[in-house]
């Protein structure tokens, strides 16, 4: 790899995570959407960088998976299912305010980055900021998935998951087989449309969309 | 022939997926999953001649262990279509049951390409496609719980499979370091011992922790009993009958990837972790209120006491994992039959609001005692053999405290299943007497044949199966 794609990849890695971790303190959720589609414009454009030279069809099949299904796709499945009053509101019900959770994420990244460098020592990767950065990405997913309650962030958590986890894996495993083409290609999309399916439910049903916060099938003690 | 077992399904998802297939849609799946039965016991009976059938190299092939995995879920699949045929006829008709049937076929599907399967990738894949499948059968009653129970049941789960797929990506690197390029069962045992520690390690953890949501392994376990008490009662059967397993089945042949590296103490790991969720599995089962969540308990139980006997990293241990692995299969899907009998009888979920189950319908009250004293290990029934043979396999192990937990808390939850559905089945009627759909009484009676001919008769051809898996498993 050339220097100045290492130095474009490494500018892409930090982009990416500053992305991921501006998802955690967006509170409308259109905003959430947006940050998710540059986040997924950014996995796409490592995979690109990466893929150029030498030349890794793998990879570059890879980015234009992403581009298609997580860029395109994905969005327009919920802006289509999810009631459009929904991506205007402010989710204000969310857990920990805004400084807490830019802490929290920033911890987290020095957490991923730490766990990569373990990693690390072991065997040499492609590319070792993809490693930490993607282990990093896939923490603070999983704290945007926790501290969310809406249905719309909550899913947008879990993909920025597999978009860290997917980052790391282009790294460590440029040739892996087949899954994450197809997993992107086919798994993202339906789980996009059963999620904003489930959302549209809720929303005719009960008028809310925050599905995170029913707590009816608590094991009750008398 | 076994490329088209899981393609019976697929065409009975397309046959009803079609418009004005509403009557036909329950026929169709019926007949469609009893082919796949035949066929999954066909590919069995062959494999057992040859030890296995590779029909894509590297990507599609069957051995004893996934054939007995296959006619599990096949056996599963037919009941609870069966079951499904008088179980939403008398909710309602029309396009909702339709699509109903269109999802079941589609959910039995992937459930079926797993076993199938031998790229690890693939299965990842398809456990994923498992759950996106049956979340919107999980929700099919369209109310706030149910909706809630989805919603927990898609969440975590997925969770757990973003967790996973991060460690298959790690065991991937792992293997590439080798030199080799087979992402297989047998390939990654070949490679293991000279793959790295940190990256072996640090996969074993994510993948237990990633696939253990989706089994229900405690404390990832709280989606389970919210997606199996609030689904319709045969997709519970299908989801803790056989889902949870053959996300297990994951797990154990990914097992002794990792035991090949001693400082990793796998054993140790899936002992601990496993009488974690039998012990809370069993007081859980003390102190619920709802009949269905009780038996989704006794899943999370079950899933545990075989994480703890595959463990014992012994070959004994692993013919006893597998033949609880049946018992489980059959007794559980039969016990949500029951429950789904009940449910149609009394019209309530809650164990206090059922009394005098006997009086308001007999084979519901009759279901509900044998599916009860089966799950829970009475003697007599096929899991009181095998967690005999667990004992044993413990013993021989010399894991004498894990086999001591384990006693007695299969013992605490056997007597708290027994309290709860005594207490249904006895006193006076609170409702008048009803009559169950025709289909169900068969599901009910098909149902009941191998939870009770199991436990007294253990067939040649089972047999050998179980010893042919279990030396698959190769502890």
């Amino acid at each position: 790899m050339s220097a100045v794609i290492a130095e474009l990849n490494a500018l892409v890695l930090g982009l990416f995570i500053i992305t991921t971790i501006a998802m955690t303190v967006a509170r409308q959720i259109g905003a959430c959407m947006q940050l998710f589609i540059v986040q997924s414009l950014l996995l796409a454009a490592s995979a690109f960088l990466l893929g150029a030279s030498p030349v890794s069809w793998h990879l570059i099949a890879l980015g234009c998976v992403t581009l298609a299904s997580k860029v395109v796709v994905i969005p327009w499945v919920i802006r289509a299912l999810v009631p459009g009053e929904v991506h205007q509101r402010r989710e204000l019900s969310q857990t920990i305010d805004v400084p807490a959770a830019l802490l929290i994420s920033l911890g987290l990244t020095l957490i991923g980055y730490a766990f990569a460098l373990h990693l690390m020592r072991s065997a040499p990767s492609l590319s070792p900021g993809n490693l930490a950065m993607g282990i990093a990405g896939l923490l603070v997913g999983l704290f945007l998935l926790a501290v969310r309650i809406e249905a719309v962030p909550q899913l947008l958590g879990i993909l920025a998951m597999e978009n860290g986890a997917f980052l790391a894996g282009i790294a460590v495993a440029p040739d892996f087989p087949l899954i994450a083409e197809l997993a992107i290609a086919f798994d993202v999309p339906l789980l996009a449309f059963i999620v904003a399916l489930l959302a549209r439910t809720a929303y005719r049903r009960m008028g809310t969309t925050e599905v995170g916060g029913l707590s009816a099938l608590r094991e009750r003690v008398h | 022939m076994i490329l088209l077992i899981p393609l019976f399904p697929l065409a009975a998802a397309l046959w009803c997926a079609v418009p004005r297939s509403n009557r036909a849609a329950p026929f169709v799946t019926f007949a469609a999953s009893v082919v796949t039965l035949g066929l999954s016991l066909a590919a069995l009976g062959a494999v057992r001649a040859v030890s296995e059938i590779v029909v894509v190299r590297n990507w599609i092939a069957l051995d004893a262990l996934a054939g007995l995995l296959l006619v599990l879920i096949a056996l599963v699949y037919a009941t609870a279509a069966l079951f499904s045929w008088g179980y939403l006829s008398d909710e309602e008709h029309g396009r909702r049951v339709r699509l109903y049937h269109a999802n079941f076929n589609l959910f039995a599907f992937s459930m079926l390409c797993i076993p199938l399967l031998s790229e690890i990738g693939l299965v990842w894949i398809f456990v994923e496609l498992t759950t996106l499948l049956s979340v919107l059968l999980v929700s099919y009653a369209l109310n706030a719980e149910a909706l809630e129970a989805a919603w927990k049941y898609m969440v975590l789960t997925l969770l757990g499979a973003t967790i996973a797929v991060l460690g298959i990506l790690l065991l991937f690197w792992a293997l590439h370091i080798t030199g080799s390029t087979d992402f297989t069962w047998d390939g990654l045992r070949a490679a293991a011992p000279r793959m790295p520690y940190p990256l072996l390690g640090a996969a074993f953890a994510l993948i237990l922790v990633g696939y253990g949501a989706k089994v229900g392994f405690v404390p990832l376990h709280t989606w389970l009993p919210d997606a199996h008490s609030q689904a319709p009662s045969p997709v519970c059967a299908m989801l803790s009958g056989i889902e949870t397993s053959a996300v297990l089945y994951v797990i154990l042949r990914l097992r002794n990837v990792f035991a090949s590296d001693a400082h990793l103490h796998v054993g140790t790991w899936f002992v601990t972790a496993g009488l974690v969720s039998v012990i809370v599995a069993a007081l859980l089962i003390l102190q619920t209120h709802d009949y269905k969540r009780l038996f989704a308990f006794s899943t999370v139980e079950h899933m545990g006491i075989m994480l703890t006997a595959a463990g014992f990293l012994t070959p004994i241990g692993d013919v006893a994992v597998l033949w609880q692995l049946v018992a489980h299969a059959v007794s559980k899907s039969f016990c949500f039959y029951a429950a789904g009998a009940t449910l149609l009888a009394t019209g309530t979920r809650e164990i206090a609001g059922v009394r005098g189950l006997l009086g308001t319908s007999r084979v519901a009250a009759g279901a509900m005692l044998l599916g009860g004293l089966a799950i829970g290990g009475a003697p007599g029934f096929a899991a009181f053999l095998s967690e005999l043979a667990i004992f044993k396999a413990g013993l021989l192990a010399h894991m004498y405290l894990a086999i001591g937990l384990l006693a007695i808390f299969i013992v605490v939850a056997f007597f708290g299943l027994l309290r709860h559905i005594t207490h249904m089945v006895g006193g006076d009627p609170e409702s008048r007497r009803r009559r169950l759909p025709a289909p169900c009484l068969w599901a009910l009676g098909i149902g009941a044949i191998p939870v009770v001919l199991l436990g007294v008769w253990l067939p040649r051809g089972l047999g050998d199966t179980l010893l042919s898996a279990a030396r698959v498993l190769g502890a």
